[in-house]
């Protein structure tokens, strides 16, 4: 079959048992393993647009699976995680299977490569590598890699990929960045980390293929999952989720609001739509239109904890506050320990999460001399202060742990607040189990909220927004 | 024989002045093979709709547009009985009784048809762009989902209008809410992001030939710089090619501190963004000297 001799795998690998639907619909079992929502109507969809591409060309059969079967860039990102993993195993393990062996069956290319090492010029592979870098030429690079691997990579690795790939990288002196002028003096365009990461790509894979071939088993397939469902200690590879959950909120805050507190009666009618719709029954205004009530712009005031005790979840707190900035316009923030601070002008100048953080952490103006947070105090401070601005269009939200330390909590200012306010949520870090042990004093404030909710995943926060959007109060 | 013809698609997009990406083109292709719609989604302004557009111009088709709004009814999307008409016709009365007017007024000829019923019952082909359908409610998500599995619209008082041609149905969406697993399983999905250095820099040279390459050159590399910042809106390609324009009009040599400063507004339209990227890039500029041409 001339498709060996062009199979991606090298010379040895077959392409495979008469079967693909098998190893589509095996792809498809590990894609809702990582729960990608994959339905029959997709798969489907797969193997019609299969048919209409060329599949032996390996990206258009990626893209004609990703067009159909990943829906969503989330999706998108497992999708290429899994295609390489799948097809790439699906691959050797076929090798493994038939004791196919590089070094044995093809023609001792590895070996003669191997002793030969010695003689390979090392500047004169460094060229070749940057120029197929800077040309992009993927199958070049896969060759290249190859070499460099036989070069010094086999027998001497570590057998750890990650390690040898960084090894083999710097005994090729090969950085991102500017590129020293070749010999004759000519300068050259720089490599940036990207295309770095291609050529790394290439070595990492052919790298593991050389390990599947020694030890002749596949390495055990991690489910990609699990990093998703923790708490999110790093907030840029959750902004996006957060990101995403804030601006659902922002509609439903915008829109829901005045339809359940009833203004019916204020409404105007329209009187243009009204004589339209007239036409229906004749001209008689049966049925009145009303000009339709303009959303109010909602205003919001976000009180963040930001002491020792909810550190893990103020990264998040801070994550979720940064989102909140992006959309909404009206709104004020301030961060909390002993003292209240408000944060409204960090935000709308700098736009870097980090700095953000950093910068709260710096200037915000609330570690005091204990850090321990003093929740009566901060409610006192907030009523006095910012209270007056107030009414019943604001909405308040309390990102905190309603742990006191003992000092007075002074749930009855709690409550003046949360009467001026037009709504007040409580989210708080801390599973809903722990609420009222030790020092949290959660149910005081409790009552006086229009909803407390655990929120210490991006999930939560999602449940948040639909609670909110449903109109159900969450108290139980 | 497939692959000539996303290649073919690839090129004929690139003929009507839209220099598709693979994925983009693939899915292009497929949509008219499968008969799908495409959901397209990306940040504003990667030409999401320039390439339904496109698609429109290199096929020769018609370009039935639905521009989605918050508040988007049937009653603008699909179709509305013509009241007016209606009342006329039975104000003229005529010969036959009630049941005949009632029958007649519910004929297609008192139906003002909207965008998807206009797309669905063209004797020509179309296609149909269905444009930012995140900004609409789920409700009408549900309500498109018989159109674009079966291109049909049900009429309570007509029955089933089925289409009598396969539209070529292009969604668009900023991602700024989650649509629904109904409405994505029925669609092709493609993701279209900022364009790569080399692209943009085709796509700049293919809009304004008459912008020199050193200039162009290096307004690719301020806009991905641009970019590369955390700004509330960065510059889409529309923008980029504004600016190459403007740069022509100015007959700028080279983008020095000056011409930046004089041009900014053109990529760079929020105020505290301004302010970021005269800090960020236009320092930049200032400190490497341009080089020579």
């Amino acid at each position: 079959m001339s498709a060996t001799a062009v199979s991606p795998y090298g010379p040895q690998a077959d392409p495979g048992p008469p079967g693909l639907a098998a190893k589509l619909l095996g792809f498809c079992d590990e894609l809702r393993g990582e729960g990608v929502a994959v339905g029959t109507s997709e798969i489907l969809d797969a193997f019609a647009a299969l048919e209409l591409v060329d599949w032996t060309a390996r990206e258009d059969f990626r893209e004609a699976l990703a067009t159909t079967i990943a829906k969503s860039q989330d999706d998108r990102r497992v999708f290429e995680l899994l295609f390489d993993r799948y097809f790439f195993r699906a691959a050797e393990a076929e090798a493994v299977q038939r004791e196919f062996s590089e070094r044995g069956v093809g023609g001792g290319e590895g070996d003669a490569v191997g002793e030969g090492s010695e003689r390979i010029d090392m500047d004169e592979l460094r060229e070749q590598i940057r120029e197929a870098i800077e040309a992009g030429d993927e199958d070049a690079l896969r060759d290249l890699a190859r070499l460099a691997i036989a070069a010094f990579g086999r027998g001497e690795g570590s057998g750890v990929v990650g390690v040898d790939v960084q090894r083999i990288r710097r005994t090729l002196g090969l950085t991102a960045g500017a590129q020293p002028p070749s010999e004759d003096g000519q300068e050259r365009p720089s490599i940036d980390r990207d295309q770095l990461n291609r050529f790394e790509r290439h070595l990492r894979r052919e790298l593991e293929r050389d390990l599947i071939e020694r030890t002749k088993t596949l390495p055990p397939s991690r489910p990609l999952a699990e990093l998703d469902r923790a708490l999110p200690t790093n907030p840029t590879q959750d902004l996006a989720a957060v990101h995403r959950a804030v601006s659902q909120m922002k509609r439903r805050l915008a829109t829901l609001g005045q339809e359940q507190r009833g203004h019916r009666k204020a409404a105007m009618v329209d009187v243009r739509r009204t004589m339209r719709a007239s036409l229906e029954t004749g001209g008689v205004p049966l049925r009145l239109k009303y000009k339709p009530k303009r959303p109010r712009r909602p205003e919001i005031y976000v009180l963040c904890d930001v002491s020792t005790s909810v550190t893990s979840a103020s990264v998040f707190f801070l994550s979720v506050l940064h989102a909140l900035h992006d959309s909404f316009r009206k709104l004020r923030s301030f961060v909390f320990i002993e003292r209240i601070s408000e944060v409204t002008d960090v935000f709308e100048h700098e736009r870097d999460f980090a700095v953000v953080a950093q910068k709260i952490s710096s200037e915000g103006g609330v570690a005091d001399v204990s850090g321990y947070t003093d929740y009566g105090r901060v409610w006192l401070e907030f009523l006095t202060e910012i209270s007056d601005d107030l009414d019943p269009r604001s909405t308040v939200i309390v990102l905190g742990d309603a742990r006191t330390n003992g000092r007075e909590p002074h749930a009855e200012v709690f409550a003046q607040v949360a009467e001026r306010a037009g709504r007040l949520f409580w989210l708080n870090p801390e599973p809903k189990l722990y609420w009222n042990y030790g020092d949290s004093v959660m149910a005081a404030y409790e009552r006086h909220c229009d909803g407390a909710f655990e929120c210490w995943t991006t999930r939560h926060l999602e449940n948040f927004v639909n609670v909110v959007a449903g109109g159900v109060p969450a108290a139980e | 024989m497939a692959e000539s013809s996303v290649a073919e698609v690839k090129e004929a997009l690139a003929r009507v002045g839209y220099l598709a990406d693979e994925p983009a083109a693939l899915v292009s292709y497929l949509a008219q093979e499968l008969g799908k719609p495409v959901l397209v989604e990306g940040p504003a302004g990667v030409g999401k709709t320039e390439l339904a557009k496109a698609i429109s111009r290199a096929t020769g088709r018609e370009l039935v547009r639905l521009q989605c709004y918050e508040g988007l009814d049937e009653a603008k999307a699909m179709y509305e009985w013509n009241y007016r008409k209606q009342l006329l016709r039975i104000q003229a009365g005529g010969e036959g009784g009630w049941d005949d007017v009632q029958e007649d007024i519910f004929s297609s000829e008192f139906l003002l048809t909207r965008p998807l019923m206009q797309a669905i019952s063209s004797p020509e082909p179309v296609v149909l762009l269905i444009d930012e359908i995140d900004k609409t409610d789920q409700e009408f998500e549900a309500m498109l989902l018989e159109l674009l599995s079966d291109f049909q619209i049900t009429i309570p008082e007509l029955g089933q209008i089925a289409a009598t041609t396969m539209p070529i149905v292009v969604l668009t969406s900023n991602d700024s809410r989650e649509l629904t697993e109904a409405l994505k399983r029925r669609c092709l999905y493609l993701w279209l992001d900022y364009p790569g250095a080399e692209r943009e820099m085709e796509i700049v040279r293919l809009h304004v030939p008459e912008l020199s390459e050193s200039v162009a050159r290096r307004l690719v590399e301020v806009i991905e710089m641009v970019r590369a910042l955390d700004l509330k809106k960065p510059p889409s390609i529309a923008e980029s090619i504004d600016w190459a324009r403007t740069l022509l009009l100015m007959g700028a040599e080279d983008i020095d501190q000056e011409t930046f400063k004089q041009s900014m507004s053109i990529i760079v339209k929020h105020r505290t963004d301004i302010d970021l990227v005269a800090e960020r890039v236009g320092m930049k500029l200032a400190e490497a000297p341009s080089p020579a041409g």
